[in-house]
């Protein structure tokens, strides 16, 4: 029986260009490009953003990868977690701030 | 010590096989040099690290005989062109002649540096108790390099991997080397640390690391050194057993074949030292040393300190395996660091 979300699938990431090669090159070179090294922002910078938002869109492959590479471009634990951190901060605020549009529409309601 | 290394039946190509990447690249890697003489004069540690390609412990007993050490002095005296003696474990320090090694290499004008686990300054001899907490001052009297690991500037990494209470101890014994000058711009005194990573994946760049561990060390503890080295984990022994445990062999062997640089492949080690093993056998390297690869000369025979003849060391053809991949991946990796 197989499953979703099998860790030894992300080894076909690459298989994605077997329709539509074009476009999977297009977008592999593109993020080569982006996360394959410094910039104005270093590897290791990247690294830490690419770990939060695979938190934040809880992508199993995006966390392993960005572990790996977090841990490659040199950052430790505790730059790791609150990279974390800020992805559930920013979550939680996103949800947080909507309540304006809430308490906006309560005031129309409420006589 | 005359034996000639009898070649296996053909083994079934793997997809790790190390000489089909020079091949398929089109490189050819004999040695250059012989300038350094790296001697393992015993297996014996203090401490009991989880990536230890030696598999090194308190209870091992492997030691460099008083014939061994004085064949290899006498190979740094007639050899001028081996400029530096390179002297590894286990922890060196533990073994009965590393002191005399020491004072007669210097004595012969040779370059020595000592891989000093930097504990061992604190634990002392774990068998016979004997305190080693002279070293630094002995170091620093004859202008010893050291060259020192330290996996990580924080405790975590550093006691996941060596041991608990590693880190607090290798600060305290980095502040003792510091206190004689090692470290300090200015003194001469060399004082050089080693990185390398905590599980199955690959060094960070070099200079940034380095950078870290320098503005970290110096903030957080007051400690000062010259350079810092990263280094792969070899897939042998200690290490490997991990990996294999744990089902991360093959991606392992995979990242390190996927990262293959030619760059890298042309600075590896074996191109510029020999290895010693504590028997006076010869190897390409301390990983082929523990792998029992002998080195050997065009014809075949292992060859060793008793019989040493540089011109064959230095003809001899490198032996490679699927564990060289490690120093390859990348930026590559050797005792000096990175190789590119």
């Amino acid at each position: 029986m197989s499953h979703y979300y099998e860790s030894e699938d992300l080894k076909k990431f690459g298989d994605i260009g077997q329709h539509a090669k074009a476009l999977a090159d297009d977008f592999f070179k593109y993020y080569g490009n982006v996360t394959g090294a410094d910039g104005a922002l270093t590897k290791r910078e990247k690294a830490l953003i690419a770990l939060a938002v695979s938190h934040a869109q809880k992508c199993p492959y995006c966390i392993d990868a960005y572990t790996t590479q977090c841990l490659e471009t040199g950052a430790n634990p505790e730059q790791m977690m609150e990279a974390v951190h800020v992805a559930a901060v920013m979550q939680a605020g996103i949800t947080l701030v909507h309540s304006v549009q809430m308490q906006n529409h309560l005031k129309k309601l409420v006589l | 010590m005359s034996a000639v290394i009898r070649l296996k039946a053909a083994p079934r190509p793997s997809k790790f096989d190390f000489e089909q990447q020079l091949r398929r690249h089109g490189m050819d890697l004999p040695p250059l040099a012989v300038d350094t003489l790296q001697v393992n004069i015993t297996k014996l540690c203090n401490q009991v690290c989880r990536h230890c390609h030696v598999d090194a412990s308190p209870s091992r007993t492997e030691m460099l005989s008083p014939e061994g050490v004085a064949k290899c002095l006498e190979i740094l005296e007639r050899h001028p062109r081996i400029r530096t003696l390179d002297l590894t474990g286990g922890a060196p320090e533990l073994h009965p002649q590393f002191d005399a090694f020491v004072e007669r290499a210097v004595a012969l004008g040779k370059h020595v540096m000592v891989r000093h686990n930097l504990t061992v300054q604190l634990d002392g001899h774990p068998v016979t108790k004997q305190g080693k907490q002279y070293l630094p001052q002995f170091f620093a009297r004859h202008r010893v390099e050291v060259v020192s690991s330290l996996p990580y500037y924080q405790a975590y990494f550093t006691d996941a991997q060596r041991g608990s209470g590693v880190f607090a101890k290798s600060m305290q014994a980095l502040k003792r080397l510091n206190a004689e000058g090692y470290g300090i711009e200015g003194s001469g005194l060399v004082l050089n640390l080693v990185y390398n990573p905590v599980g199955p994946y690959l060094p960070a760049a070099q200079a940034e690391l380095e950078a870290a561990y320098k503005r970290e060390l110096k903030n957080k503890f007051g400690l000062v050194f010259n350079s810092l080295y990263t280094i792969t984990n070899m897939p042998i022994n200690r290490f490997r057993l991990h990996l294999e445990k744990s089902g991360q062999h093959e991606a392992y062997m995979d990242k390190l074949l996927a990262a293959f640089n030619p760059a890298a492949a042309e600075g590896v080690m074996c191109r510029s030292l020999v290895s010693v093993g504590h028997d006076g056998r010869l190897y390409d390297c301390d990983f082929n040393q523990m792998l029992a690869m002998d080195a050997v000369d065009a014809r075949g025979k292992a060859l060793s300190i008793f019989d040493f003849d540089f011109d064959k060391v230095l003809g001899r053809p490198i032996r490679f395996g699927e564990h060289c991949l490690g120093c390859t991946a990348g930026a590559g990796s050797s005792c000096g660091g990175a190789t590119a």
